[in-house]
């Protein structure tokens, strides 16, 4: 179980989020190392070289890649606290499903919000809205997706609010209003201390974002 | 052997579970589920679905994407096909699909998610496109076998030595590979992948999968179909 535990990551990465998240409510130490996406370090491109991405968790030298399937050998290795998936192989399954949904949806159609404009945009953000509505009638009327506490599906989403600002101020429109009780739920997550010290500061995302804009040329 | 025997008390388990499977004749992300519950000696039944024309139930049983497969046990539905064999292999121990070390099962899950993510699409490309795409789309499925040749290195399966959750899933390629070849007149898996046709022979043959194949003609005349919608005669 114990053994060196190192994080390639990038800090407005949604996905990095998710893993340091998960080390968080383990409280597993580890070592955070910022890459430079467009000068990616050897040890990156040697420890992923199919995707070349982050984040990559590297526990005793050998590298696991995607965050959840991060998350989920983290849950396995640490697997004496703070599980971050239930038990029974159903209520795992339904989890596994919503991060699946999450991972599906919400990045493309965020992505969508900020990258386009005009009719394109309105259509991304009429199918962004659509699914978050979706992930709150699964949440209903727990306080986490994983019940009393933080779950699988709770990792995998939570990260993608500190991009919600960004998203707000280039679709021009509020989250809040269409999803208030996601947004509650959201809320509720950041009072966590593994989540407050996992997501950066929501302004300097927007900055990044509109960084982002420049650099690809978008209006 | 290929597989271990089902225990007494795994069977009389199996005849109080209802097990149901939404899928159609063809599609291999139901296949992928047969080949589960196969391996794991489970009895279910196989409700075969008209996608021009879903049931009341499955849309019933999933409302999210409206697809198959959908695996119903004990009236309670898991969609999605990576999803479904987790959870198989979650409820029935027998024959495991994935290892018992995490950071052999994390292996799994990075190669099911890279067929996903990039396997399938890439094909697809190459069936549904023409000209620069298609060559684009040639070029980045050549890329993608490389790797998955490098995986095979010293391994009879993806899982090593006997199928896993991976091979089930890269599993659509031992039929699937043939018939886009006969269809579209290209070579898509050759030579220079000695160990990917060697895995995608052992894996068609294998006694629990080889006798799960769609019939090749139907297949055929489904796939030419559709080939000649995305490349009109002109």
């Amino acid at each position: 179980m114990e053994g060196a535990v190192v994080l390639l990551d990038f800090w407005p990465s949604m996905f990095g989020m998710r893993t340091r998240i998960a080390l968080a409510e383990k409280g597993i130490k580890y070592e955070y190392r910022e890459e430079d996406l467009r000068n990616k370090s050897d040890l990156l491109l040697q420890m992923n070289p199919v995707h070349k991405k982050i984040p990559v968790l590297i526990h005793n030298g050998k590298p696991v890649c995607e965050s959840l399937i991060q998350v989920q050998y983290i849950d396995e290795v640490w697997n004496d606290r703070a599980p971050l998936l239930p038990s029974d192989p159903y209520k795992r399954a339904i989890a596994r499903f919503w991060a699946d949904f999450v991972d599906k949806k919400i990045y493309d159609l965020g992505s969508k919000v900020w990258k386009t404009k005009g009719e394109e945009q309105e259509t991304a953000k009429k199918e962004f809205i659509e699914s978050l509505k979706l992930l709150e009638g699964e949440l209903g009327d727990k306080a986490y997706f994983g019940g009393e506490n933080l779950g699988f599906v709770d990792v995998a989403l939570i990260p993608f609010y500190s991009w919600f600002y960004a998203y707000e101020k280039c679709g021009n429109f509020s989250i809040e209003a269409e999803c208030p009780k996601l947004i509650a739920w959201a809320k509720r997550c950041m009072q966590k201390e593994s989540v407050a010290k996992s997501l950066p500061d929501k302004e300097k995302v927007y900055e990044f974002v509109l960084h982002l804009k420049k650099v690809y040329g978008i209006e | 052997m290929y597989i271990t025997p089902v225990k007494q008390e795994d069977l009389a388990n199996n005849m109080a579970e209802e097990v149901k499977l939404f899928k159609t004749w063809s599609t291999p992300f139901g296949l992928r589920v047969v080949w589960a519950l196969k391996l794991k000696g489970i009895e279910y039944e196989s409700i075969d679905e008209d996608l021009s024309n879903k049931s009341a139930l499955l849309l019933q049983y999933n409302p999210v994407y409206k697809k198959v497969p959908v695996l119903v046990h004990n009236g309670k539905p898991v969609s999605e096909s990576l999803v479904i064999l987790e959870y198989i292999d979650e409820t029935w121990n027998q024959n495991p699909l994935l290892p018992e070390d995490p950071f052999e099962r994390a292996r799994q899950r990075f190669w099911a998610k890279f067929n996903e993510e990039k396997l399938l699409p890439t094909i697809m490309a190459i069936f549904t496109k023409e000209g620069k795409d298609r060559e684009e789309a040639m070029a980045a499925w050549v890329e993608n076998l490389k790797f998955v040749e490098e995986e095979l290195k010293g391994k009879k399966f993806f899982g090593s030595e006997k199928i896993g959750l991976a091979d089930l899933v890269f599993g659509w390629m031992a039929n699937l590979i043939g018939i886009f070849e006969e269809v579209t007149g290209l070579k898509i898996v050759d030579e220079r992948y000695p160990l990917l046709l060697a895995w995608m022979q052992e894996f068609y043959e294998h006694p629990v999968i080889k006798d799960t194949w769609p019939p090749h003609d139907k297949m055929i005349i489904k796939w030419q179909a559709l080939y000649e919608n995305y490349h009109p005669a002109k």
